[in-house]
């Protein structure tokens, strides 16, 4: 969270003004401030200023720099209520007509989702259990940036859910050399950079990697003496969910550790790298859009997440076995969404155990993998890596653009 | 008697690793030279790559490299000491012996190379080092080496130093300034380089030098005189004594050969007694190398490489036997490198002729043997060195532990006399017999005796008289007195076709893609490049009966899909006559012909299973009907599998690719570990490349629609519980390239639960049926490479009677059973439905599994005790091994190169730990993961030289 992006109210006005659009209608309405209640009971106010009671609606408002945000539980709900200077501008659409894209210069560039990393689910439409949408179920995570604490600041750790998606990833690797630091001074090194960005893949969207991007792991393994086959054959191994680790060529825009406290979230995933077998073993900071979209604090995402959905990240490429007469069934233990995609997987998308499972020790991953799941996330971390996070431990995340 | 042995320095780097490089099996690529050592009875091969082979009698072998990759241009050996001089295209000259040690023993050296300094202190050394060097004579004294240049200088050398004995050197110049020479041998110009040396077979000391001009000179190298003066007109190509002494033998350039008589009181002799040129009149190609020897019925054999009439027969390859007025032109398929006779030991008192018993020609690509003794020279088979590429391989299946019945009848070719017999092998027999069979493209598989360090040619079976082609299958070139044109023709020169090798494939589809061998049963099925699969059984009469044919469609009526590639085999109408061996007894054609890539096969339960890019089908061949027909296409992929997925589609084509393969085969450096490059030049390399356009690669998922989705990759017939965990079956398992596995019931009548008694009675009118049990898609949809059933103890189910006939431990069918999907990313077991265990390879190391087995691995310490171990080679060229079922990692090796991707795909594993892989087109490279079983050669020579463990070194 970015203290930086939040304008306190220093008009101290007691109420907020409210100018909600639905279709082409206006209502304008004002809230108290200091008592602005639960999302519900909002959510229900809504219905009743537009006299449309039993329509299923996506709320969103336009924080202060003109982005599209979401409102679906209560922590963006008072985000929204406490950031607006003074109007709170409020879109509803109908959830089956919905065409809004939530993330950053969203209301100024609508359907160019360029960088948006927060997608609407296309499949919106199709039957959903009758559950209580929120966040999480509301949305897939197409990436992320992972690890920022422990890695150095010049390495970015992204993270690529392919799942289920018809978008290609979207990249080519090349083979090339990169200039190290040695005793012996600067020397030229053999390394894989991405080489091309195809227009629309994912790879591309998510706008976290580039061409010249030096790439120096695939899911936790180093590709340092591996050859570019090898690197290819890697990634398109680990295609479902892939963790790439790259030196960006542009340093520019690296996250910066730094700032003291931070938000809330900030602080509290600051020292969470050590501990992996918590329920609250988050790194506190995702990508979503790449800014610093209002990120909700930890503690709500794990409400959202049974703890055994987390663990079953590990087995993310089911394979389908089909009895005779009878429907598919996955193989594991977790229902797999491969040729079923009525069937709605929803990722964790904070979930950054594994990886860092991965990336501490890839021995450690191929004794686990033969046994029980939770030996892999228990995993811990290597003593240089502890030293390096203890290092770290108190500074929060903030992230540039 | 010691033991001593040669091994390559290769294996002994290995050897920590426990990975060994045990032996090359096959024919050496590119020879370069050929030696002979009459007293020890061994055979050297000198290769291009620098490599040297010592061959005596069958399991006796030795291998030493050289340090560079440098052609190896002539061998000689000190006859009867185990040792042996080789001359390398850098001029450099290498003495090499036998040192003592037993073969396992690697702390000795096992290699002395005492090169010949480039740069030595003596000043007439220099010289030497800059002219170069065309012939060596070892005298018979042992202790003096006579080199001959391109300057036309002789030199002397002390052996085994290597020391130049500058006394004496004879130059040309002596020669030259000779009264008795003729003006127009000297007017200025030089007798050209020295083109044979040859020491008087009588008289030691007494040189025969030739010139290339034609001048040959006897010289005394004692009182350094000339003694005669020879004055041939002709170029000279080489020179040969007769036994006596009292003539020699000159071959010519213009394809002729002179004999002349060397008489006592006449200094200078300007005719030849004799001079013929055999293929004369019109212009003939130089005869290279002439051998005289005598025979004790008067006329001498002679026999000489080339000479031909340039115009009509300059392309053949040749070597003429004469012998008063049997005449025999060898007609080879590839170039004659060199050739020797075997013949009497010279110091034998008792003897008076040479009575050579057989010629041994090396050839580019094989060896020959013409036994000499037996009236009409018929050809003796090689117990080694044999060609495994005479057609090109292009499938391997190894059977190890052949029950002897079996095996006697496939060793009925009989073992014929085999006149190099130097060493002993002192090898035990081997505990069981091993059994290599090898798929060629023109349609035979062989079979070859894998058990020993010699891998000898057992049994050819061919496959191309099942059908009707462009050749007659009984046009046999080996056999031409059975043709009677051949014979009226009258044909001269009188051509013998010899040899095998013959790359040349008459059609394309005849080549064999896949091998099923049941040794309890001895059933055969061969699969090849047109959907052919064909049944056979031993027989050891000849026997002409008609073949069953059945087609299979295996596309199931799929729509619009429409098959571009060759058509089928066309069987053959009347009944062929099939030679005693494996006949066929079904043939079964896939529709589309597209090539088989996987076979099973099941003689318990009387079943084949076949694969191609279209879809599987089962078979039942002793009731002759098609049980089950699959189609794995894609349904997206209409535009798949058209056209053949063989890498022939036809036979121009094919024509250009056995060129293109020769001339592949020609550039291609080989088994040499490339030294690394510094880091220097590593960099220096990089900013090279970074002027060209780098290769990119695109980074996507495999997805269901690409094109060789469905090409069928492996089957497995198991008895397992495929429906519930109480009733085990018959089931059939397959494997697709796009991660999908199919899984079958079958209903095989009196297999299965409770009912595996009754087989026999009341099975005629029952059918096998197959009811589909299961289907797995990959999530990752790489290729299946491999699929077994393990069962309740892990370890591999045995194979088909087996169990039944007591030669193995029965099953465990108590616990649950696993199934093992090795697919080319990742491993892993699934019982039933659900994913037991998993080990991504691909992930992990970035490579891809291209060939598993699974293994025994017997214990040094406890003879019965063995542990089962998933082999895994990968793209890379390395090996993993993984407990089963754990799947835990065991050990790493690196084995093949990764460059060389014909070794890797070729390669093929025993199930004891052993494998073979092709490092040429010719040789087989035998390696082997476990200490118990290794094959290597344990051989001794015995010698009669001193023995130095250590020799000293030229200095």
């Amino acid at each position: 969270m970015n203290k930086t992006h939040r304008v306190p109210s220093n008009r101290s006005l007691s109420t907020v003004e409210v100018k909600s659009k639905f279709g082409a209608e206006f209502r304008r309405f004002s809230l108290e401030r200091s008592k602005p209640g639960r999302f519900d009971e909002f959510y229900g106010l809504l219905q009743h200023v537009h006299h449309i009671p039993n329509v299923e609606l996506l709320v969103g408002y336009a924080d202060v720099h003109g982005d599209l945000l979401p409102i679906n539980n209560d922590d963006n709900y008072h985000k929204a209520i406490s950031t607006a200077s003074p109007l709170l501008r409020l879109f509803l659409q109908r959830k089956e007509e919905a065409d809004y894209t939530f993330g950053t210069n969203s209301l100024t560039r609508k359907k160019n989702t360029v960088l948006s990393a927060v997608l609407l689910r296309p499949d919106a439409t199709r039957k959903k259990p009758p559950v209580i949408i929120s966040l999480p179920r509301d949305f897939r995570p197409v990436s992320s940036i992972i690890d920022v604490d422990i890695l150095p600041e010049t390495h970015r750790r992204v993270r690529l859910y392919k799942h289920g998606q018809e978008k290609p990833l979207g990249f080519y690797i090349r083979d090339g050399s990169s200039v190290r630091v040695t005793p012996q001074g600067l020397e030229k090194v053999p390394g894989i950079f991405i080489s091309r960005m195809v227009p629309g893949g994912l790879a591309e969207s998510t706008g976290l990697l580039a061409v010249n991007d030096e790439v120096l792991e695939v899911n936790g393994i180093e590709v340092v003496g591996k050859s570019l086959d090898q690197v290819t054959d890697m990634m398109i191994a680990n295609s479902h969910n892939l963790i790439i680790t790259v030196k960006p060529a542009n340093q520019r825009n690296n996250v910066v550790r730094g700032g003291g406290g931070g938000g809330g979230g900030g602080t509290a995933s600051g020292s969470s790298g050590r501990s992996s077998d918590s329920g609250a073993s988050y790194y506190g900071y995702s990508s979503h859009g790449g800014v610093g979209a209002a990120a909700p604090a930890p503690s709500h995402i794990i409400q959202n997440f049974p703890v055994g959905e987390l663990e079953s990240e590990e087995e993310d490429d089911e394979d389908l076995v089909i009895e005779v007469g009878g429907e598919a069934e996955s193989a594991g233990r977790d229902p797999a969404d491969y040729g079923m995609p009525s069937l709605p997987r929803y990722e964790p998308h904070l979930n950054l155990r594994t990886p860092s499972a991965l990336s501490v020790n890839g021995a450690a991953l191929a004794s686990g993998s033969s046994g029980p799941p939770s030996n892999a996330n228990s995993t811990t971390p290597s003593p240089d890596r502890a030293a390096e996070m203890r290092s770290l431990e108190e500074d929060g995340t903030v992230i540039t653009l | 008697i010691c033991g001593f042995s040669w091994s390559s320095f290769v294996s002994r780097v290995n050897l920590s690793l426990s990975l060994l490089q045990t032996v090359e099996h096959g024919f050496p690529h590119q020879p370069s030279a050929l030696a002979f050592d009459p007293k020890l009875e061994l055979m050297a091969i000198g290769t291009k790559s620098g490599a040297i082979k010592v061959y005596g009698s069958p399991g006796v072998e030795f291998t030493g490299l050289h340090a560079d990759t440098t052609a190896v241009t002539q061998i000689h050996f000190l006859p009867g000491q185990g040792r042996l001089l080789s001359l390398l295209d850098d001029n450099t000259l290498h003495l090499w012996e036998l040192v003592a040690g037993s073969c396992r023993c690697v702390e000795d050296r096992c290699m002395c190379p005492h090169p010949l300094h480039p740069h030595p202190p003596h000043p007439p050394a220099l010289l030497l080092s800059a002219t170069r060097v065309t012939v060596l004579l070892l005298m018979r004294s042992g202790d003096l080496l006579c080199v001959g240049t391109e300057g036309g200088g002789v030199y002397f050398l002390e052996l085994p130093r290597l020391s130049l004995k500058e006394s004496q050197t004879l130059l040309q110049d002596q020669i030259i300034q000779r009264r008795v020479l003729p003006d127009d041998y000297r007017c200025g110009k030089s007798l050209g380089p020295v083109e044979s040396l040859q020491e008087h077979p009588q008289r030691p000391g007494k040189l025969l030098i030739g010139y290339s001009r034609g001048l040959v000179v006897l010289w005394e190298s004692t009182s350094r005189r000339v003694e005669q003066l020879f004055l041939g007109k002709q170029q000279l190509e080489s020179l040969v004594w007769e036994r006596s002494g009292n003539l020699f033998v000159s071959s010519h350039n213009d394809g002729g050969y002179s004999v002349w008589a060397v008489t006592t009181g006449n200094n200078v002799i300007h005719q030849p007694v004799s001079s013929t040129i055999p293929y004369g009149p019109f212009p003939c190609k130089a005869i290279n190398k002439i051998l005289w020897r005598t025979t004790q019925t008067g006329s001498p054999v002679v026999l000489y490489s080339g000479g031909m009439p340039r115009a009509s027969y300059g392309d053949r390859h040749c070597l003429t036997i004469q012998q008063d007025k049997e005449h025999v032109t060898l007609d080879f398929t590839s170039r004659v490198i060199d050739f020797f006779t075997v013949h009497g030991v010279e110091q034998d008192e008792g003897r008076q002729f040479d009575e050579p018993s057989a010629v041994v020609v090396l050839l580019e690509e094989e060896l020959v043997v013409m036994d000499l003794r037996t009236p009409g020279w018929p050809s003796l088979p090689t117990p080694y060195l044999a060609p495994l590429h005479s057609s090109a391989i292009t499938c391997s299946f190894h059977v190890s532990g052949v029950p002897p019945k079996l095996w006697e009848r496939l060793a009925n070719a009989g073992r014929a006399h085999w006149p190099i017999c130097g060493g002993k092998n002192l090898a035990p027999p081997p505990k069981n017999q091993e059994l290599l069979l090898t798929g060629h493209e023109d349609g035979t598989v062989r079979f070859w005796d894998a058990s020993g360090v010699a891998l000898t040619p057992l049994y050819k079976l061919s496959t191309a008289n099942v059908f009707h082609t462009d050749c007659d299958p009984s046009d046999d070139p080996q056999d031409p007195s059975d043709d009677p044109d051949m014979q009226q023709e009258e044909e001269w020169p009188p051509f013998r076709k010899v040899g095998c090798f013959d790359p040349y494939s008459d059609d394309p589809r005849l080549a064999i893609q896949k091998i099923s061998l049941c040794k309890y049963s001895n059933k055969l099925v061969v699969a090849g490049t047109a959907g052919q699969v064909i049944v056979l059984g031993l027989s050891d009469e000849r026997s002409a009966h008609p073949v069953d044919v059945s087609v299979v469609d295996l596309l199931q009526d799929r729509e619009g899909f429409t098959w571009k590639g060759h058509d089928r085999l066309e069987p053959r109408l009347k009944p062929a006559s099939f030679p005693p061996g494996f006949q066929p007894l079904v043939l079964v054609q896939c529709v589309p012909p597209a090539s088989v890539t996987a076979v099973a096969l099941h003689a318990e339960w009387n079943l084949i299973s076949f694969g191609t890019s279209h879809g599987f089908g089962l078979f039942d061949y002793h009731r002759r009907n098609a049980v089950l027909a699959r189609c794995t296409l894609h349904p997206n992929d209409s535009l798949a599998m058209e056209g053949p997925l063989s890498r022939v589609k036809s036979l121009k084509k094919s024509l250009r690719q056995s060129f293109r393969r020769i001339r592949k085969s020609r550039v291609s450096g080989k088994k040499r570990p490339v030294a690394t490059p510094t880091s220097k030049e590593a960099n220096a390399a990089l900013a090279e490349q970074e002027d060209v356009a780098p290769i990119q690669r695109r980074i996507e998922p495999r997805s269901a629609d690409d094109s060789l989705s469905g090409v069928v990759r492996c089957l497995c017939f198991a008895d397992t519980f495929l429906r519930d965990g109480t009733h085990h079956g018959a089931t059939l398992w397959a494997g697709t390239n796009s991660g999908s596995v199919y899984a079958y019931a079958l209903e095989v009548p009196g297999v299965g639960s409770g009912r595996a008694c009754e087989r026999g009675a009341g099975e005629g009118g029952v059918c096998v049926e197959a009811v589909l049990g299961k289907e797995i898609q990959l999530m990752h949809r790489a290729p299946v490479v491999s699929i077994c059933v393990l069962d309740g103890r892990g370890k591999p189910l045995p194979d088909p009677y087996e169990a039944s006939q007591d030669l193995a431990i029965a099953p465990d069918m108590a616990n649950a059973h696993s199934v093992l999907i090795a697919s080319e990313e990742q491993v892993f077991s699934l019982p039933k439905v659900s994913a037991k265990t998993k080990f991504k390879l691909t992930a992990h190391e970035g490579c891809r599994v291209r060939r598993v087995a699974l293994v025994a691995f017997g214990s040094v310490a406890q003879e019965d005790y063995c542990e089962h171990t998933l082999v895994c080679l990968t793209n890379l060229g390395d090996m993993h091994l993984f407990s089963i079922p754990g799947l835990r990692p065991q050990v790493r090796y690196d084995c093949i190169r990764k460059e060389d991707i014909s070794g890797i795909a070729s390669c093929v594993f025993t199930k004891n730990g052993q494998g073979f892989y092709l490092i040429s087109p010719s040789e087989y490279e035998r390696f082997s993961l476990s200490a118990k079983t290794l094959t290597e050669p344990l051989c001794s020579v015995q010698l009669d030289r001193p023995l130095h463990a250590t020799p000293a070194r030229s200095g």
